[in-house]
């Protein structure tokens, strides 16, 4: 499977669903990313670890490890 | 009657500079009850019987943080008139997610469409009129920051008051049938207008909604709730925030027009792109933080704050001083006057030019934008630890000065990482504990720099333990929330902004902590002047002396509790923590003291062993706070009980440090073996349980479940 982690920056990926469950899967949807959406893995933190996103217009920042929940193609 | 209105809207949307243009300065300042997050109310400028309320910004009337909770509470049942829903126009889709949901409680709202400006300059088409009727509620263009259309939203918020406010968001038509099906089974036991809300609520197994409803709807409801979901083939929450975003995706294509569609770069994009990269994001963050550091800590801050200190050391008190003995006023009335209430006013407002600097500095970093980059870049470092990215700052700030270190942890989202950096910051040496660690390397250390360094270190560890255990402590700092940020738009700052809630912060400090730190002051001033007769004696033979050899055991552990005079000195730096080289010198008898106390070197070398003196200062530099410092972290935690728990926290912590550095360093350095090695041993091994166990707080919870 391929999530939003395994994306390159300034790659584009589209969303095919959310994992995980509770308050963090119910923060990603409410923060735009939904099912068929499109996001941009503009670049990652100096240290490594979170990275930067564009979707809907705006920027956004995710942790690794929550990247991890979200499939994309 | 008095109208209500709520405005309502994103982080970074605007709300403040909104708020500001329609309130002007009838502003009143203070906490929603029982939590630490900002309330803000004000007058409707120019009209006598509206009031608007500010709700935190927020991105959801989810169920989860503190700030959504108190939004939708207050919409739902404090019922105001209307809303002003503020929507960044420039980023449309994630804002209107919010207006969806506020639009389903039913109270007439209209849309502050905000950020006009750049929408005009960017040659993005907005056609207002198609969004209004989409969405089938008012909608007017402003720009907050030149304040146009502010008049014109006011005249539309008041018309609407009073008015019919059912949502004419429609979903699928699949989706519609289970929120048919949701009202019906639910009708009569909730308000008509209020009816959609809940239905959409229950719809998303909304954790909270459940509260007001009978466990027999609630259980109708999740049988409507499965069917759904084995219908639409996706999880309930999934199905409606996908729903919300898809009818807004149709709007926003219906009624925005972007021009050619490739993707324009905007300013903001080119600076983000040089200020968080992969090179330059480090060496630009070390040198904001090295700039703040060198303003307000190494220079203009801490030049207002000495010189306001001198001045009314050196100038006022004399004066008043002087002033009552020619009045005649009594000895112990004078003292209580001058050294008491002049004093611990003093200890109040003798922060006050280094805190408004630091306030200056990150008040224009949030308003510009950098503050959330700093999150973006700290927070592989701090995560671990329970911490912020943001936790950054306050730990540098908190070299300075304990107070604005407290305070500036305000800019930390989380709930549970702001407690934690606001209990934890004090650990940092100040520049007000430097002069008790020159005495110590002064009297004992032949003035090695090695003691201040290493204080530095232990400090920043026992943040970073601290904030591995303090996570783990649920019932007390709460769950962390996901760390899933906006990194907004860069801005230029508005003058009037910064000024504004530079001086809001100043002026929360001095009302919310004053009381408490006044109060205090004159309670040590008091017990340090009279005997228990009441008479005006020397500190020698004061209360507190008394208290202090009673108490002196405590430290017997540490190598400290000999003599009381430790433990005094200790007690009084809960005034400030220069006090204490201050108070030794009074107790033993050095006519005249400087700062690092040079002329009671010798003394203090005669009674403590060098490890002794460590200990002490091991335990000073760490236990609780001067009283201003409580009164802030007060104000960030809420409560006195969580204060009281943050302090004794503190204390403990810092004690077994010091015993379990001072009982082994007695061991090493071949002075045998004293009894509480045992004790050292039994709360090392405690708190490297802390440390590594997964749970050891669930005994608290054992506790509560079974009161
Ligand atoms: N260009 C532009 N900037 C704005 C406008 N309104 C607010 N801002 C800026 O947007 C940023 C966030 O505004 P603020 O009022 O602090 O938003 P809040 O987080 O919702 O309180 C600040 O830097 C404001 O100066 C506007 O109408 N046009
Ligand atoms: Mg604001």
């Amino acid at each position: 499977m391929k999530t939003l982690k395994d994306i390159k920056p300034s790659e584009t990926a589209t969303v095919v669903k959310i994992y995980g469950e509770g308050r963090l899967r119910r923060r990603i949807m409410e923060m735009g990313i939904t099912k068929g959406c499109e996001i941009e893995v503009v670049k990652v933190a100096p240290l490594g670890d979170p990275i930067e996103l564009t979707l809907r217009g705006y920027d956004l920042t995710i942790r690794k490890a929550d990247a991890e929940q979200i499939e994309v193609e | 009657m008095v109208i209500r209105i709520a405005l309502a809207g994103n982080p970074n949307s605007g709300k403040t500079t909104i708020f500001n243009k329609l309130t002007g300065s009838s502003q009143r300042v203070g906490n929603w009850p029982g939590v630490t997050v900002e309330r803000k109310e004000g007058k409707l400028r120019g009209k006598d019987n509206a009031k608007i309320v500010d709700l935190p910004g927020i991105y959801s009337l989810s169920p989860y943080s503190p700030e959504e909770i108190i939004s939708r509470d207050f919409l739902l049942n404090d019922q105001p008139d209307a809303v002003i829903n503020i929507v960044d126009a420039t980023n449309l889709e994630r804002n209107l997610y919010l207006t969806t949901q506020i639009l389903e409680i039913g109270i007439p709202t209209v849309i502050a469409l905000n950020m006009m400006d750049v929408v005009k300059k960017e040659n993005i088409q907005i056609d207002t009129e198609k969004l209004s009727e989409a969405l089938g509620c008012k909608v007017i263009e402003i720009t907050a920051l030149k304040g146009e259309g502010v008049s014109e939203l006011i005249d539309a918020v008041m018309s609407v008051v009073g008015t019919d406010a059912d949502s004419k968001l429609r979903y699928s038509s699949k989706l519609e049938g289970y929120v048919s099906k949701m009202e019906e089974a639910m009708r009569g036991s909730v308000s008509a207008e209020a009816e959609r809300w809940y239905a959409l609520k229950l719809l998303e197994r909304d954790e909270r909604i459940g509260k007001a409803l009978s466990a027999d709807l609630l259980a109708k409801a999740e049988s409507i709730v499965a069917s759904m979901e084995d219908d639409l083939d996706n999880d309930a929450d999934g199905i409606i925030a996908e729903e919300r975003y898809a009818v807004i995706g149709k709007i926003v294509a219906d009624s925005v027009d972007k021009g050619d569609r490739k993707k324009i770069e905007t300013t903001s994009d080119r600076i983000d792109r040089i200020v968080t990269s992969r090179w330059l994001g480090l060496p630009i963050f070390a040198a904001v933080m090295f700039g703040i550091y060198f303003i307000a800590i190494e220079t203009i801050g801490v030049w207002g704050t000495d010189w306001l200190n001198d001045y009314i050391g050196e100038t006022v008190m004399p004066a008043a001083a002087d002033w009552l003995g020619e009045a005649g006023v009594a000895d112990w009335l004078s003292g209580l006057i001058v050294d008491g209430i002049i004093g611990g006013v003093g200890a109040v407002v003798g922060f006050l030019p280094q805190m408004l600097v630091l306030f200056l500095l990150l008040v224009i970093l949030e308003e510009c934008g950098y503050m959330a980059r700093v999150a973006f870049v700290m927070d592989r470092v701090f995560r671990r630890f329970g911490l912020s990215g943001k936790s950054f700052i306050p730990v540098l700030v908190g070299m300075g000065c304990g107070v604005p270190g407290v305070m500036s942890s305000r800019s930390i989202e989380g709930e549970t990482e702001r407690k934690i950096t606001a209990m934890t910051v004090t650990f940092i040496p100040c520049s007000a504990k430097l002069p008790i660690i020159a005495l110590i390397a002064g009297a004992l250390f032949g003035q090695s720099a090695l003691v201040a360094v290493s204080m530095y270190f232990i400090g920043i560890a026992c943040v970073l333990m601290s904030g591995i255990i303090l996570k783990k402590w649920k019932s007390f700092v709460g769950t962390p929330s996901p760390f899933i940020m906006e990194l907004p738009a860069y801005h230029m700052p508005v003058v009037f902004n910064v000024v504004k809630s530079t001086l809001d912060r100043g002026w929360a400090f001095v009302k919310k902590a004053g009381t408490f730190i006044l109060l205090a002051c004159a309670l040590v001033w008091f017990l340090s002047t009279f005997d228990w007769g009441f008479n005006m004696v020397d500190a020698g033979e004061s209360m507190l002396a008394d208290i202090g050899n009673s108490i002196k055991w405590i430290f017997v552990p540490l190598g400290f509790g000999d003599d009381w005079e430790f433990t005094v000195a200790t007690i009084t730096g809960l005034l400030a923590k220069e006090n204490v080289v201050g108070t030794f010198g009074v107790l033993f008898g050095a006519e005249e003291i400087s700062e690092a106390g040079e002329e009671i070197w010798n003394v203090i070398g005669r009674m403590l062993t060098p490890i002794a003196g460590y200990a002490f200062l091991m335990f000073n530099m760490m236990c609780a706070p001067c009283f201003a410092a409580i009164g802030a972290i007060k104000r960030e935690l809420g409560s006195w009980k969580d204060t009281g728990k943050a302090v004794l926290y503190q204390c403990s912590l810092s004690y077994v440090l010091a015993l379990i550095f001072y009982q082994f360093a007695h061991v090493i350095k071949g002075y045998g073996v004293e009894p509480w090695i045992v004790l050292a041993i039994a709360a090392g091994a405690a708190l490297v349980y802390l440390l590594t166990a997964k749970d050891p707080f669930k005994i608290f919870g054992r506790i509560r479940s079974n009161a």
